[in-house]
């Protein structure tokens, strides 16, 4: 199977003005005789909204286990931000903002002490800190939660503490594991246009995996992932073209189910 | 690596900790009611019985020290052990509720980070000991001679912090290894009672060669707890013990350098599985 690496929106993007901030290539990783990646690789730029779809048991979660050094590649190199994740782990990881699929909020304590505990560990402290805090928190609408402990937070709540926290440090990148999962249609949806106005505000690459259709219809690329393959990569209505297919929907369905007969 | 960055990131994984064993009380209580019985209840009626006599025994200044006053640096042991186990329980609890991924994916060195959280937690067991010795040691005295000088008990901190730091990091590696939180009751009752029971904690050993318990004497002999125990017992009486803080020093390094390969996902030991962290 061809891996494709290089959508056309990229292309029409000036490279000097975009250098990919997350680099990806060969990425294989095998669980025994599974392989969940095999032969991954693209690239995102500054400003860049990507989707990584694909169904469940695709590889999404696996792929940001290794972006986010929990885990290491049996093959194939990950560059975030210019540093290798393999060799430069501490630096790469300075530059990723990241929320993961799984809840990983401290329900014991407070909103304000989640925050405080990821902004020191990322070496912020002091009034600055504070200060950002209460941004962020203000932009997701929790700035009167802050002492709050957060068991008392709704999911949809949690889930935008946990995105103001990968904020907190200013990352140029940001990645997002399903962030949707279990949230009702209207956290669903102000969480996409949050970080929508993310993307063009703080010039952010963003990478986003989803198994939804209608939340891969708005990112500028959409990059199609099954059973460890890239089986697409481009702009939503170029995949949909490709496809012979008459929405991303049915193209999504059309190559997942495909790609299994094979 | 700088340095305001690694002493916030320590304060932060300290804070945590403190302020979430401040929030279970049943931790806090129990970290000082059982030693307490074993203090007052169990040394009482054992001591009564059997009396200890640790003889010309090491570094007892008298013979026939009351046994309450042997069994103080064993329970001070208690203490940590149990202390520095339930930073593992920690260690698997962050796990599945996913703040463990928070802590591996913070922009500094794994071997810092485990080190962050092994002191933090070390930091919790060394003042857990001295509530103890604080809230029970002035109650024993009103009814128990004690030869150990009152200012024996600040001698020891560095003893105590030592082999808190040992038990820490026993923790630690323990905790590479305990996939789920199930597994941890059944984990304890396999480590914490043998190393409690087959150790100088609560007889001396010479007693154990004397009446020709050999397996006891010498599994007591390898047991890492039995120096941690002396360690703390000599600096009672304002002596070191060499053996023993040599022991207790090269386990703490130990521990700690096959707990870090054991979180290093080049190696990793801990995440077999595709469900890491």
């Amino acid at each position: 199977m061809t891996v494709m690496t290089r959508g056309p929106a990229v292309e029409a993007m000036t490279e000097k003005d975009h250098p990919a901030v997350l680099d990806i290539s060969g990425l294989s990783k095998s669980y025994g005789p599974r392989k969940a990646l095999d032969g991954v690789g693209f690239a995102i730029r500054a400003g860049e909204f990507v989707a990584l779809l694909g169904p469940n048991g695709a590889g999404k979660t696996t792929l940001f286990q290794l972006m986010s050094g929990l885990f290491v590649a049996d093959a194939g190199t990950l560059k975030i931000a210019g540093y290798d994740i393999r060799t430069d782990a501490v630096k790469a990881l300075a530059h990723l903002g990241i929320v993961f699929q799984q809840p990983t909020l401290d329900l014991d304590v407070s909103v304000l002490n989640n925050m405080r505990f990821h902004g020191n560990l990322h070496g912020m402290g002091g009034k600055a800190m504070e200060a950002r805090i209460h941004d962020e928190l203000g932009r997701v609408d929790l700035q009167d939660r802050t002492n709050e402990s957060a068991r008392n937070l709704s999911g949809g709540q949690r889930r935008r503490v946990e995105l103001a926290r990968a904020l907190l440090h200013r990352p140029p990148i940001l990645l997002m594991d399903e962030p949707t999962v279990g949230l009702d249609p209207q956290s669903r949806r102000d969480l996409l246009s949050y970080v929508l106005e993310l993307k063009g505000e703080r010039d952010m690459a963003i990478l986003w995996s989803t198994h939804l259709v209608d939340e891969a219809e708005k990112a500028d690329r959409v990059i199609v992932l099954h059973q460890g393959h890239i089986l697409k990569d481009g702009t939503p209505e170029s995949v949909v073209k490709d496809a012979g297919a008459k929405d991303l929907y049915d193209a999504f369905v059309a190559l997942t189910s495909g790609a299994a007969a094979a | 690596m700088q340095t305001s960055h690694a002493i916030n990131a320590l304060k932060a994984v300290t804070r945590r900790e403190i302020i979430k064993f401040s929030q279970q009380r049943g931790r806090l209580i129990s970290a000082f009611v059982r030693p307490a019985l074993w203090l007052f209840v169990f040394a009482a009626g054992v001591g009564s019985v059997t009396g200890v006599d640790p003889g010309m025994y090491h570094p007892y200044p008298v013979q026939n020290v009351p046994y309450e006053e042997y069994i103080i640096p064993g329970l001070l042991g208690m203490v940590l052990l149990f202390s520095g186990m339930q930073s593992s329980l920690s260690m698997v609890y962050d796990r599945e509720m996913g703040v463990m991924r928070l802590l591996l994916t913070a922009p500094l060195p794994r071997w810092y980070l485990l080190t962050a959280k092994l002191i933090s937690g070390t930091i919790l067991s060394v003042i857990q000991a001295y509530v103890f010795l604080v809230i029970c040691v002035p109650v024993i005295t009103t009814y128990v001679h004690i030869n150990t000088p009152m200012i024996g008990f600040l001698y020891a901190l560095p003893a105590v912090i030592l082999t808190g730091l040992m038990l820490g990091a026993m923790g630690l590696l323990l905790s590479v290894y305990i996939k789920q939180l199930e597994n941890f009751a059944g984990t304890m009752n396999f480590v914490i009672f043998p190393m409690f029971f087959i150790s100088s904690a609560l007889y001396p050993l010479w007693r154990l060669e004397e009446r020709g318990v050999y397996i006891v004497y010498w599994l007591a002999n390898v047991n890492p707890f039995t120096y941690g125990v002396e360690l703390i017992r000599y600096a009672t009486f304002g002596q070191f013990n060499l053996t023993a803080a040599v022991v207790v020093t090269g386990c703490v390094i130990g521990f700690l350098v096959i707990a870090i390969m054991g979180y290093d996902p080049q190696r990793g030991l801990i995440r077999r599985g595709p469900r890491p962290a």
